[in-house]
């Protein structure tokens, strides 16, 4: 494998709430090599996302932290930097789009301006209007020029998540995170800004770490997956090998949920039982109470991790491996 | 008024700012024109007669009094008399004040100087003073500055200003004896043009700090809600992870989305500023139009107070229509869409 430009250990980040401080991601360690595309698949409110905040810094929710952990990016750990530090990383060196473009947009200010602003922020040595033009045309929008006139309300949600992009790769990032980019736009639009981010990857050899819900998104796009479930990577392989053979339960219930042209006639399978609350958690492995598998150990102690790039946390791979162990809800 | 910043400023803002505006402005005259109506039936309806006021308390003969009454065209009918003063206010004639012996216009044009100087420089305290704390108090929420702020909020709005305008005076000019109490300059002044304007701010101090206090107030607060709204707006924290500073992402962002309801919250505003600039300027002798009002209404003073209240409906009209042109040239959404 390649040079490794993230290296995520043992990240715990927590929010605040009445009881104290949660944990919602709880012991996650990962890694991204140069250009590599990586993918954070799980299940809403699995802490994909705050996966992701963790990594910047900046979070949605006021009341959120990085409990511990390091973030080591470019030899450097982002949790030590001062502030001032760690702003000429963010935008600069590692950028990020979000699910919803409407919302993530300033409503009041042109989209060619939004573009220029980490340019401007991080003092673009060039011309930035020329820059921005060009990042425009980059991102296959008609009439360049126009287009960076355009308020966010005068465009279409395709154009818009465009335009984010831009601004994000418009510094020529090493690390463009990606939250679940194509959640909110249609199904059409969502192919092109998949095909458009694997064509910057190509272009600007930018590293992508792509975070989504979507097996589909994940098998199109991603070199290694990791897959997250309550706060906790249970699974990391290649895509190939994820999807040829998943080892743990749970991911196996998520290749089995998804819906194909062949499951068409029969009915949806859908993993039986609901995600844990993180306030009451399992003592043992987070998924016993809904895995088909679990036996004592699983209720006790939680499963370990072995390493980074190929793992699972399960105490019963063997058996989970042996037989299609799904197979027994069915028709249920 | 071109709202769009850095290099992509075009033509087509200024064409569909300039067709907002016509409309505003067209939209403006009949509600003016329903104004002038509303108040001359206000008039009408407010008890005492007019001619009372020309002949005097003294029993007048009968025959006078009509011939006054036919004078002055208030034997007519209503409608007929409304006509008539409809066509008077066509030409700029707003009436003649008994009280005063001259004309109702040129009264109020020596006046509203003075009462626009109070207003304005009350406004602008008001605004850069109210706008700063509420932002203090945003950026500081739940910690000591924004209590302090929001507590300071609260007295001030609940304040009566004519109450605080007399405390100022005992403080500061009868037991400091650090600025002037009353009027807006020294009776024995000679001074003309800008030496005459820098004569009042001593004068300016205290009224203009009595009337900004409880818009002071308002703004704080509106300003500070605004701009907790926007702090957790996504594209706030978009703007955090392309690296810009926090002071640009304040200012630029948050401060420039937040001024959207202070803008407006300030632009209707103006109508209160000038009922609290009557009691204020009654308050301190100020030689403005609303004393004019106070001492028309005292009097009976029907054309003047007619001029006023046409005025002051005008100057609403003016500011909610300057309001809505500030919104659009912030706002392109208002710009484009409407």
């Amino acid at each position: 494998m390649n040079e490794i430009i993230l290296d995520a250990r043992n990240l715990v980040t927590e929010i605040h709430q009445r009881r104290g401080w949660l944990r919602v991601v709880d012991d996650v360690s990962f890694n991204v090599g140069r250009g590599e595309i990586v993918g954070l698949v799980g299940e809403s409110g699995c802490g994909k996302s705050m996966t992701a905040f963790s990594l910047m810094q900046l979070f949605p929710t006021p009341a959120a932290r990085v409990a511990s952990g390091q973030i080591i990016f470019e030899n450097r750990d982002l949790l030590k930097l001062a502030p001032n530090e760690l702003r000429r990383v963010r935008g600069a060196q590692i950028a990020m789009i979000f699910q919803d473009p409407a919302t993530f947009l300033d409503p009041l200010m042109t989209l060619g301006d939004q573009i220029a602003e980490p340019l401007r922020a991080h003092n673009f040595a060039g011309d930035v209007r020329a820059r921005t033009r060009d990042l425009v045309e980059q991102m296959g929008l008609p009439d360049p020029d126009l287009i960076a006139r355009r308020y966010p309300h005068q465009v279409s949600g395709g154009q818009k998540q465009r335009a984010l992009i831009a601004s994000a790769m418009s510094c020529a990032p090493k690390l463009l995170i990606a939250d679940e980019p194509t959640t909110a736009l249609d199904v059409t639009v969502q192919a092109q800004i998949l095909d458009l981010m694997r064509d910057l990857r190509a272009q600007t050899g930018a590293a992508i770490l792509l975070i989504t819900h979507d097996l589909g998104v994940i098998a199109e796009m991603c070199d290694r997956v990791y897959v997250m479930y309550a706060g906790k990577i249970v699974e990391a392989n290649t895509t190939r090998e994820l999807f040829r053979a998943p080892r743990h339960p749970y991911t196996q219930g998520l290749l089995r949920s998804t819906v194909s042209l062949e499951s068409a006639t029969t009915e949806l399978f859908a993993i039986p039982g609901t995600v844990p609350n993180l306030n009451e958690l399992p003592r043992g492995c987070r998924f016993a109470p809904r895995c088909p598998i679990a036996n004592a150990q699983c209720a006790h102690e939680p499963p370990f991790v072995a390493d980074e790039t190929r793992a699972v946390a399960c105490w019963n791979v063997e058996r989970a491996m042996a037989s299609e162990i799904w197979k027994l809800d069915v028709g249920r | 008024m071109c709202a769009c910043r850095g290099d992509a400023c075009v033509v087509p803002t200024s064409i569909t700012m300039t067709l907002y505006i016509l409309k505003r402005v067209a939209q403006a005259i009949p509600l003016l024109l329903g104004v002038v109506v509303f108040n001359f039936v206000l008039i009408q309806l407010a008890p005492g007669d007019p001619v009372t006021l020309l002949v005097g308390d003294y029993p007048a003969p009968e025959e006078y009094v009509r011939q006054v009454r036919a004078e002055y065209g208030l034997d007519r009918p209503l409608a007929e008399q409304l006509v008539l003063y409809l066509g008077q206010l066509a030409r700029g004639n707003l009436g003649y004040s008994y009280a005063n012996r001259m004309a109702v216009a040129e009264l109020i044009g020596k006046r509203i100087g003075p009462t626009l100087q109070l207003m304005i420089t009350a406004l602008v305290i008001a605004i850069i003073v109210g706008v700063s704390l509420g932002v203090i108090a945003a950026r500081g929420r739940g910690k000591i500055s924004d209590w302090i702020a929001q507590a300071g909020a609260l007295v001030g709005y609940s304040v009566p200003d004519f109450w605080l305008g007399q405390i100022l005076i005992i403080l500061f000019a009868v037991t400091l004896a650090w600025l002037p109490s009353q009027g807006m300059r020294s009776a024995r002044s000679v001074a003309t043009g800008f030496d005459a304007f820098l004569e009042t701010l001593p004068y300016l101090v205290l009224p203009a700090t009595a009337l900004s206090v409880r818009f002071i107030a308002l703004f704080s607060r509106i300003t500070r809600s605004a701009m907790l709204d926007i702090l957790h707006a996504d594209f706030v924290l978009g703007a955090r992870a392309k690296g810009l500073s926090e002071a640009r992402v304040l200012i630029a962002h948050v401060l420039r989305n937040a001024s959207l309801p202070i803008v407006t919250v300030i632009g209707y505003n103006v109508g209160l500023l000038i009922a609290g600039s009557a009691l204020i300027e009654t308050v301190f002798a100020w030689p403005g139009v609303g004393r004019l009002m106070f001492d028309s209404i005292t009097k009976r003073d029907y054309p003047v107070m007619t001029g006023i209240l046409l005025m002051v409906s005008g100057a609403v009209v003016l500011a909610n229509l300057l309001t809505d042109l500030a919104y659009a040239a912030l706002d392109p959404r208002v710009r484009y869409t409407r």
